[in-house]
């Protein structure tokens, strides 16, 4: 409506903002309009309630990690500004087929490769690079709680370990986790529409 | 006793020169990915998706790393936007309505639009909103005085008639004092005596709506100050239900009164909002069953206001309602459409839930609204674990399949 100017102005750092993710104007206003939304004190940054606020995240099994992931910057992060939540839902930014490829400039924050990152961290909460056992029985015990017995998860976990591990370290580094979704289509499942 | 002010048609055209304004200087993103990412399929079809290129186990479950994208990219759609917080806000419009209030990044851009933005609020402010408050209190007064008056009658025909006119008379004068045009279809679905009007909730104004077509027992918390002047005024001239708060939570007490009142056929139908609170007219959430346990005739009514003049929705959290008032008489106009459903009694074999439903669903189609099964409590409260259990549920035989002794 002729008031970018004024909304895009109150951004800091907004066109480095717009590099580093590839946003264009028309989507850093409309995620700006929903950051204030979600901010219900208007605050100007987003704690861990806010996100618990949004009622379709609520009943997702995993939402607790999901809203992890805005937190993720350092240990005890309590805040999200608007550049951080920007940039990490720029992960779910369609990838742009028609970019040239630099091989000097660095991976877009939606390349596939990052997208793959993002999705492994949701796993690998200790950040160790390695999806352990144990972290994977907590993932499928998020998931599925009391529709299954604690046997029927184990083996689960066991066997989804023994396809993935090619190194035989009972965990799943990144690599193996990459080569496993070699043949999903990750452009697309992990995108989502920005604009109304 | 007024003539009808035909506010709507200036405004039209005042609409449609905004509109020619502002195009030129609007530009649509066209986001070719928009097509390409759109996608609403169930749990089953994404996640078969997903593992598509894995040979499939006999007994139908698996678990793949890739599971966990329908679930995060789920996750942050809703983060982008969601159905149900998006319901306690006014509407976004899309194209400026000249008012600064819907217009959240009010910036300059051009002097057409300024003078016309400043001429906008000089007619608003020191026109409009004077003649209204002056309108508004003369209602009031008029409705209190009036029924008192006819309070002191005793009990006889004459005096319901007279109370009727009374009621119409100054719900009148409160419906020009907010400038509204309201379009009534569908006249012979009206509410009759003995029976239940249900309708969707947007603010308080909804009763000044209904009430200017015809007459009905409200039912309501009893308060003080000036609305408990109105409320005992009222009751004097026609049975209406006011509860005292202590009583609202009894509800077996709650639905006695309103069955006493509804199996009396002389008595004025019920108004009853069924959502429980104000929704910002984009959609219908769910209704609250008790209004469906009293029996007798529902009519449903569909209410739709017409957001270009003015933004009828009360968002209790933000605004008292004071300046909710004030706000509506320093808009455009009220404008607004009323539909008279066909009456609708529960079925055999449907309990109250789906009678419910039904309504609802009968009043989202006429009025274009979305039809919601969220809760509008949950303006205010968390949502319940069993939609989490819910979509567990959901996933689970998904993974486990049909052989359950793995």
């Amino acid at each position: 409506m002729g008031s970018r100017g004024s909304t895009l102005s109150k951004i800091p750092n907004v066109d480095k903002l717009m590099q580093e993710t590839g946003f264009s104007q028309a989507h850093i206003i409309r995620l700006h309009d929903r950051f204030r939304a979600l901010d219900n004190d208007e605050k100007g940054y987003l704690c861990p309630q806010d996100f618990e606020a949004i009622k379709e995240l609520a009943m997702n099994p995993i939402g607790d990690r999901i809203i992890g992931a805005f937190f993720a910057q350092g240990p005890q992060q309590e805040t999200v500004d608007f550049n951080s939540f920007v940039k990490v839902l720029a992960h779910f930014r369609p990838t742009d087929k028609n970019r040239p490829k630099e091989s000097t400039s660095p991976d877009p924050i939606n390349s596939r490769t990052n997208k793959l990152k993002f999705a492994f961290q949701l796993y690998d909460q200790d950040k160790d690079g390695k999806i352990s056992r144990d972290e994977l029985l907590q993932v499928l015990r998020a998931m599925l709680e009391m529709q299954v017995t604690e046997e029927q998860l184990e083996s689960i976990t066991d066997r989804t370990i023994q396809e993935s591990d090619t190194d035989r370290d009972n965990a799943i580094s990144f690599e193996e986790f990459r080569k496993s979704l070699d043949k999903v289509n990750i452009e697309h499942k992990m995108s989502i529409r920005f604009l109304r | 006793m007024f003539l009808k002010f035909p506010l709507s048609y200036p405004l039209r055209f005042l609409s449609g020169l905004i509109t020619s304004v502002l195009f030129h200087e609007q530009d649509w993103d066209t986001e070719e990915e928009l097509n390409k990412v759109k996608d609403d399929g169930s749990m089953e079809k994404e996640i078969g998706e997903l593992r598509r290129s894995r040979p499939k186990r006999p007994d139908g479950g698996d678990f793949t790393l890739s599971d966990v994208f329908y679930f995060s990219r789920k996750g942050l759609e809703s983060i982008v936007e969601d159905e149900v917080t998006q319901r306690f806000s006014s509407e976004e419009l899309v194209s400026w309505n000249l008012l600064t209030r819907t217009n959240n990044n009010f910036h300059y851009v051009s002097l057409r639009l300024t003078v016309l933005w400043g001429l906008g609020v000089v007619i608003r402010y020191c026109i409009l909103a004077p003649l209204r408050i002056t309108l508004a209190a003369i209602g009031i007064s008029w409705l209190v005085i009036g029924t008192t008056v006819v309070g002191l009658l005793p009990s006889s025909r004459v005096k319901n008639w007279l109370s009727e006119l009374v009621h119409l008379m100054c719900y009148r004068i409160c419906a020009r004092g907010l400038s509204a045009t309201v379009h009534y279809h569908n006249k012979q679905n009206r509410p009759r005596k003995g029976g239940i009007c249900v309708a969707n909730h947007t603010s308080p104004i909804d009763v000044v709506i209904l009430a200017n077509d015809g007459c009905y027992a409200m039912v309501g918390q009893v308060h003080g100050g000036l609305m408990g002047v109105i409320q005992r005024s009222m009751v004097k001239s026609c049975p209406h239900i006011w509860f005292e708060r202590s009583e609202m939570k009894d509800r077996h007490l709650v639905t006695q009164r309103l069955r006493d009142h509804v199996n009396d056929k002389t008595k004025l139908p019920i108004l009853i909002f069924p959502e429980g609170t104000c929704i910002n007219n984009t959609s219908v959430m769910m209704f609250k069953k008790g209004s469906f346990e009293i029996g007798g005739t529902i009519y449903p009514v569909a209410i739709k206001y017409d957001p270009q003049f003015g933004d009828a929705f009360w968002n209790s959290a933000k605004y008292n309602m004071v300046s909710y008032l004030l706000r509506m008489m320093t808009s455009w106009a009220i404008v607004c459409n009323v539909w008279y459903l066909p009456a609708m009694t529960q079925m055999e074999g449907e309990d109250a839930v789906q009678f419910a439903n039904r309504v609802k669903s009968a009043i989202a189609r006429q009025g274009g609204l979305v039809d919601l099964s969220w809760d509008g409590g949950l303006k205010r409260d968390k949502v319940k674990n069993t939609f989490k259990e819910l979509e567990q549920k959901k996933y689970s035989s998904m993974v486990v399949g049909d052989d359950s002794s793995d």
